[in-house]
């Protein structure tokens, strides 16, 4: 279609709505975690009143920040890669084989995507209170406890991803695979995997992603012990003093890595999960 | 209608279903059940027995004495439920209102993000210098982890210390009293305000991607027939992305109806009854009460009506694909 004046003046009026309302909360961030204190107990200032990076170094003693670090990249990426090789065996059962359950599978897991989480939280954290009060193994405060909830958040979505991708890879690779006698685990590992690392990738950032964010078990199923950062950086906010050029500086070091990650793996995320909506 | 399986090649969807008439055989033997088993189990320990359980814990009187031996809470029928739904009560009440909130809250969030995202998608659709600048832009904020996206938020709305009561006091002069955002009705506004924000780049990407499968000639017949934007974008656009948009009007309600992310890292533990969706306020109603039983009665009531919905819109789409 020819650009009209009238179609480029929407255009414009459009992309500059759309780019402050984006860009206000990202700039807030950015310049209060580079101001000293005082300036953000008072009004609001649009600049800082001097630049300082004070906030990026006590953000570190003010709470235990490092400790939540340590926790969200741990849980974050145990989780992502227990689900990811849990996936991609799925994923090949549904795309390579036909078996009776097949259907009943792939809908019974795209379906618990569905349900909100507060519907099996209650349920979950008393199934885990009542494992440690009977086996005496502790789920709730523990890392392990997070990791065996989270890794199963991203599961029907990395499954659903990869099984489209399987399905883009001709059988032809598998089976001259196996006529030359290689075993169906070194032909899944080996030929298909390779061909479908694109969309290993991108399940695995979306993965990350996923626990690396999530709040609602967090705030639960967390002590001082195991606390992730999405619920560790609300502890700025119970001391006397709310630091917010602290709680500034530390959320934007936790999202760069996330951001990052999914900026870059944007076009095969990005067809995957809106098709994934289309589904 | 083609632009589903376009933008949805649907794993194995339609090539399986033919390929299972043609042999219905199975292949593989034991293999693939030993290869999705750890989905499955990990999908039942987590998902589906919890769920079974919280339906069970809905007709016990599961109070804090009874969380670590949860057996000898006393099985008490539907009394939870008739509490929940009891609206002279105080908790049926509160209930009623939080559904009422929610529902309000989710219809403007989606409306309004769906509406966003197609503006956006649309001033994009044509190639020019910056395009992909903007694309990448707006996808911000839905890459941002969601706590980061919000405590920003919550910083921006403080009273006293925030941006937006500067722009709008301190600035504009608009009010001579800085009004709250996170506590009192306004609360409701800000709620909207930033699932909003984080929501609309998604509506985006899939109008987008839809938008793809439209093929230009179209827009170049209508130009010639003399069809203006507007009514091009009436006549073509929004007839062709109709499946697109059924799909993710629904899933945006999905997500907005259940959102819990916004209100916990907004308001805290603060609570106000305007911003009180019905995910956190089963949140609150069954930790900061300890009264589980009851909360896993308002969860299956949650349950019921996601149902219902999600049954109408099978059927509302099911019936306009047969009717196509």
């Amino acid at each position: 279609m020819r650009d009209t004046t009238a179609s480029r003046i929407l255009r414009w009026v459009v992309l500059t709505f759309l780019t402050i309302f984006t860009t206000v909360p990202l700039y807030v961030m950015a310049t209060s975690s580079l101001k000293p204190l005082g300036d953000v107990q008072g009004a609001f200032t649009w600049l800082p009143s001097h630049l300082t990076y004070q906030p990026f170094v006590s953000m570190w003693s003010t709470v235990p920040l490092a400790h939540y670090f340590v926790n969200s990249i741990i849980v974050a990426t145990v989780a992502t890669v227990v689900s990811v090789f849990i996936a991609i065996l799925a994923a090949y059962a549904v795309s390579r084989f036909h078996f009776h359950g097949r259907s009943t599978f792939t809908t019974t897991i795209l379906s618990t995507q569905m349900f909100p989480g507060v519907l099996f939280l209650l349920p979950l954290f008393l199934i885990f209170v009542n494992i440690d009060t009977s086996l005496g193994i502790k789920l709730v405060g523990t890392r392990i406890g997070l990791i065996i909830t989270y890794l199963t958040f991203s599961l029907p979505f990395s499954i659903w991803m990869l099984v489209g991708y399987f399905d883009g890879i001709p059988r032809d690779l598998d089976d001259a695979a196996l006529v030359d006698g290689a075993s169906r685990w070194k032909t899944l590992w080996q030929i298909v995997l390779p061909a479908a690392l694109p969309g290993v990738i991108s399940v695995a950032i979306y993965s990350f992603m996923t626990s690396w964010g999530e709040v609602l078990f967090a705030s639960v199923m967390t002590t001082d012990e195991n606390r992730t950062l999405a619920v560790g950086l609300r502890q700025y906010a119970t001391q006397t003093n709310v630091y917010w050029n602290e709680i500034m500086a530390a959320s934007l070091v936790v999202s760069v890595p996330v951001v990052v990650g999914f900026l870059l793996a944007q076009r095969h995320l990005v067809a995957g999960m809106t098709a994934g909506a289309v589904k | 209608m083609s632009a589903v399986p376009q933008i949805a090649p649907a794993p194995g969807a339609s090539t399986t279903r033919r390929k299972k008439r043609e042999r219905p055989r199975t292949t593989g033997g034991w293999l693939p059940y030993l290869l999705i088993a750890p989905a499955v189990i990990f999908e039942l320990a987590i998902h589906l027995i919890p769920m079974a359980v919280g339906v069970w814990m809905s007709f016990i009187q599961l109070t804090k004495f009874f969380i670590r031996n949860w057996s000898a809470a006393p099985f008490v029928g539907l009394k939870n439920y008739r509490v929940a739904v009891d609206f002279n009560g105080i908790v049926g009440q509160r209930l009623l209102q939080s559904f009422l909130v929610t529902c309000a809250f989710s219809a403007l969030a989606v409306l309004f993000a769906w509406a966003l995202g197609m503006l956006a998608a649309v001033v994009l659709q044509k190639e020019f210098k910056g395009r992909a600048f903007f694309r990448t832009l707006f996808l911000v904020p839905y890459a941002l982890p969601a706590y980061a996206g919000i405590i920003t938020w919550n910083f921006m709305l403080q009273r006293d210390t925030g941006l937006v009561n500067h722009i709008l006091v301190d600035q504009l002069h608009l009010t001579d009293t800085r009004p709250f955002w996170l506590i009192g009705n306004n609360a409701f506004v800000s709620l909207v305000v930033v699932a909003i924000w984080r929501l609309w780049p998604f509506a985006f990407l899939t109008i987008m991607a839809g938008l793809q499968s439209i093929p230009q000639d179209v827009y170049e017949a209508a130009e010639v027939d003399g069809a203006r934007p507007l009514k091009a974008w009436r006549m073509i656009t929004l007839p062709m992305l109709r499946p697109v948009n059924t799909v993710l009007i629904f899933v945006l309600f999905l997500w907005t109806f259940c959102d819990f992310n916004t209100p916990f890292v907004l308001f805290g533990s603060a609570q106000p009854p305007a911003g009180d969706l019905i995910s956190f306020h089963i949140y609150n109603a069954s930790f900061l009460t300890w009264n589980f039983g009851s909360g896993a009665a308002m969860s299956c009531l949650l349950l019921i009506f996601l149902m219902i919905v999600t049954g109408l819109y099978l059927a509302l789409t099911n019936r306009r694909s047969a009717n196509a």
